[in-house]
């Protein structure tokens, strides 16, 4: 029982942490791409039809990533070159994500898919308790993990990681540093694009092997949320995805257990948690500060 | 000084190497628009050379140095570095050519560290244990210790500047160009920065060093280049000329000198009484029992060091944090402690906030918009039955730039694309044209040049002659002996009694702002 219940969560926080890990890395370099949403439902019906049209889910994955990067060069175009609204284009990108997706998605509604494999190492996967939770995920579960390790690495231990946070903390400082604030800006967001792909592919291949329009059904706004919970902390996030993972899960065991606790409320949740979070952390100037990258949202055109 | 004893680089280079100068600059145009900031701009910089640049707020002196960095690329004209002519696309160019800038607004990283601060200005380099050795080396030995670990949100003004500094030292450069250090800092500090800069001098290494106070360019420059209007105008050995002749350079006539005739006093306009605000802000002052009263036709400055309740005396005579009673500000008779902003405005006040940009004027608004913010509920018909009326606040945008000369590139420019000083003569001139009956003004000319402070100071002194009661709140005591008909201390959120200021001197002054203002008060108690 336990163990159904730890593989399921592990399924629920997956997508987000997929998810909130590129849009945290787009936020430090101060985007604020509110699209998720759209970026991840779009990578979810290209994993779909390519794992359907090739016949191989790692096709799949890697055309949720692809589709994903695609949709975020929308935005990225017309926020950092035409220097548009951030918000105002973000949620275009939502709304432009979900329609397309339905439209691309029309033939293969009600077509079978096919699951992602699992690891599957004699010895290991078998072994009570732990072996099924932690060698027998798909390749998904893992790149998740090795994602928050490396982003944080990346961030706290690179070069390129310091530039990126640069861009994101002060773009008018890094520009007359000399740094290319819109060409670290342009790699930023696509990485988020591929990240929220990946989160969507993994709904459509990993999670129900199936293709439902609007199938994220708010994932992506949830993602973005976990990136403000967790105060642009990789770590932070895993906990974020994971707590929220459960939430959802449990909310299903509840229901079945004849709990009459209203669903509603657990789904509001994230959200809730989110808000609490923004409120104490805004308490803390200090900490807002460090955390928080100044120029989230904010559009720069050199002066020149 | 004997030959060989205490010679140095410096001196050497300045004396053998005086043919090919380290930095030329030609005959550089740059054009913003239809506004010309530099108009074919020459300037020789020698190795090992302490070169002055001068100019008052807008003369071009800014423009050039981001030309001579990489930030902005020139119309024409050229730049020659140690004799061979080359083209700066980038900051990092430049850095790579050995030229390093300390920024007049600083170019740091709030939320990183010291020693991640200055990575990012070195090429491939991570912020490692290593560097933060380094900096702590390079640091301590040219007398600016840093701490490589400390985040820069958590350090002072001086501090930071320091940073700037060691990042700029570590590249190696030939040439640091410095745009207004000392603006920012304490005497102690500034004193401290000057023996770094000889040093660095005497070392080889070049400065241009921009700066408007004429007194520290005496004492430190080999060479002046001044500019005026986008042009240069003169170049000088600045320890043969006195600060009048080189003020006289900058502004290009006479300076204006400011002129106080003597006040006519007319009815009590201003009138605090026993005004007590404890403050709830732990790095806030609480102001004790403050008693004063200004008549129209009056100056009264209120001198004091930063932080002994300026900012907590100017917001309960604003209005922007109401007093405890109703009857602890007066004006004109009236009790105004719990109005707000507006409706202290409505009776015929006006404020000037010390800071100008972010307070006194929005910095991504347009100036007209600026206008319409502190005087749309004056009743000069601005904003009337909801709608505003940009007209109106673009004609007072052109009357309040044409009469304290406010240089601007376009008609209705956004606040922030001004320099200090004219922005400064603008959030001044657009209450003094109002003519209010009160106005309260803080630091009116903070960080201004010669020319745009008597330009200021000048008007304050007009409006209070027409009839309106003044008060200013200043740290510059020249500026306090300059306009005010009497002055007040304040130290420690208390308040001396106002004095005339012609019975008062510098030092008088200088010893109540250093803390003597309560035991006096206790003495005559």
């Amino acid at each position: 029982m336990l163990e159904a219940i730890i593989l399921t969560i592990i399924t629920a926080a997956t997508p987000l942490l997929l998810a909130a890990i590129g849009e945290l890395v787009a936020e430090k370099s101060g985007v604020l791409n509110l699209g998720v949403e759209g970026m991840m439902v779009m990578g979810a019906v290209a994993g779909f039809a390519v794992t359907v049209s090739t016949g191989s889910p790692l096709m799949g994955v890697v055309g949720g990533a692809v589709a994903g990067v695609l949709v975020s060069l929308i935005f990225a175009f017309v926020t950092l070159t035409l220097v548009a609204n951030q918000v105002a284009s973000g949620l275009a990108l939502t709304l432009f994500g979900l329609g397309l997706s339905g439209l691309l998605g029309e033939s293969f509604v009600g077509q079978p898919g096919i699951k992602l494999a699992s690891l599957d190492i004699p010895g290991l996967t078998t072994l009570p308790v732990v072996g099924k939770i932690v060698f027998g995920q798909d390749i998904l579960v893992y790149l998740s993990f090795a994602a928050v390790f490396g982003v944080a690495w990346f961030l706290n231990r690179t070069r390129a990681g310091l530039i990126l946070r640069a861009v994101g903390d002060n773009h008018a400082s890094a520009h007359a540093l000399g740094y290319s604030v819109i060409g670290v800006r342009y790699l930023a967001v696509m990485f988020g694009g591929a990240m929220a792909g990946l989160g969507g592919a993994y709904m459509s291949i990993a999670y129900t092997p199936l293709w439902v329009e609007n199938m994220t059904a708010g994932r992506g706004w949830i993602a973005l949320a976990l990136v403000v919970f967790a105060s642009w902390m990789p770590w932070r996030a895993v906990i974020g995805a994971y707590l929220f993972g459960a939430v959802t899960v449990l909310q299903f065991h509840a229901q079945a257990l004849g709990i009459g606790f209203p669903p509603q409320f657990l789904s509001m949740l994230p959200y809730l948690a989110t808000v609490i979070v923004l409120v104490a952390i805004s308490g803390n100037r200090r900490a807002t500060l460090f955390n928080t990258p100044s120029s989230l949202g904010k559009s720069f055109v050199p002066d020149r | 000084m004997g030959e060989g004893t205490g010679d140095n680089i410096g001196d050497m280079l300045r004396r053998v190497g005086g043919d090919t100068p380290l930095l030329e600059v030609r005959r550089v145009v740059k054009r913003f628009g239809s506004f010309t900031a530099n108009d074919e701009v020459s300037l020789r910089v020698m190795p090992g050379e302490i070169h002055a640049l001068l100019g008052e707020n807008g003369a071009g002196k800014s423009t050039l140095v981001k030309i001579i960095y990489g930030s902005l690329q020139p119309n024409a004209g050229e730049i020659l570095w140690k004799g061979k002519p080359v083209t700066v696309a980038s900051p990092a160019e430049a850095r790579a050519l050995g030229v390093g800038m300390v920024f007049q607004h600083f170019s740091l990283f709030e939320a990183m560290t010291v020693a991640e601060n200055i990575a990012l200005a070195l090429p491939n380099c991570k912020a490692t244990r290593e560097l933060s050795d380094t900096i702590a080396r390079v640091s301590t030995n040219y007398g600016l210790p840093l701490d490589p670990n400390s985040h820069i949100a958590d350090l002072s003004v001086g501090e930071r500047q320091r940073v700037e500094i060691v990042r700029c030292l570590l590249q190696n450069p030939e040439l640091i160009i410095m745009d207004e250090p000392t603006s920012v800092l304490t005497p102690q500090e500034a004193d401290q920065l000057f023996v770094t800069l000889r040093r660095l001098a005497s070392e080889g290494c070049a400065i241009l060093y921009i700066s408007h106070r004429l007194e520290e360019v005496r004492a430190l420059c080999h060479h002046a280049t001044i500019m005026r209007r986008a042009k240069v105008v003169a170049e000088a050995d600045p320890a043969n000329e006195t600060v009048n002749t080189l003020a006289q350079l900058m502004v290009g006539n006479e300076i204006i000198r400011v002129i106080r005739e003597k006040r006519k006093l007319g009815p009590e306009a201003i009138l605090l009484k026993g005004l007590t605000q404890i403050s709830l802000d732990a790095f806030g002052v609480t102001l004790r029992d403050i008693n004063l009263s200004v008549r129209t036709g009056e100056i009264v400055a209120i001198a004091g060091i930063a932080g002994n309740g300026q900012k907590e005396l100017f917001d309960a005579l604003s209005g922007e944090e109401p007093v405890e009673k109703e009857g602890m500000v007066i004006f004109a008779g009236e009790a105004v402690g719990l109005m707000d902003i507006n409706e202290r405005r409505l009776l015929g006040a006006a404020f000037v906030p010390e800071e100008r940009l972010g307070h006194g004027a929005v910095p991504a608004l347009k100036l007209s918009e600026n206008v319409v913010l502190t005087r749309h509920g004056t009743g000069e018909g601005i904003a009337r039955r909801g709608f505003t009326r940009f007209g109106k606040a673009g004609r007072i945008v052109e009357k309040v730039t044409s009469l304290f000369d406010v240089r601007k590139g376009v008609i209705d420019p956004e606040a922030r694309s001004l320099s200090g000083g004219n922005l400064q003569k603008f959030v001044v001139g657009r209450e003094v044209e109002r003519a209010p009956k009160i106005l309260i003004v803080a630091q009116p000319t903070w960080g201004v040049d010669a020319g745009a402070a008597a330009v200021i100071r000048q008007s304050l002194i007009d409006l209070s002659r027409n009839g309106a009661a003044i008060v200013v709140i200043s740290q510059d005591l020249d500026e306090i002996f300059e306009i005010a008909d009497r002055i007040a201390v304040i130290s420690r959120g208390q308040l001396s009694k106002a004095e005339d200021a012609d019975t008062l001197t510098t030092e008088k002054v200088g010893l109540l702002m250093a803390g003597g203002a309560e035991e006096k008060g206790a003495a005559a108690a």
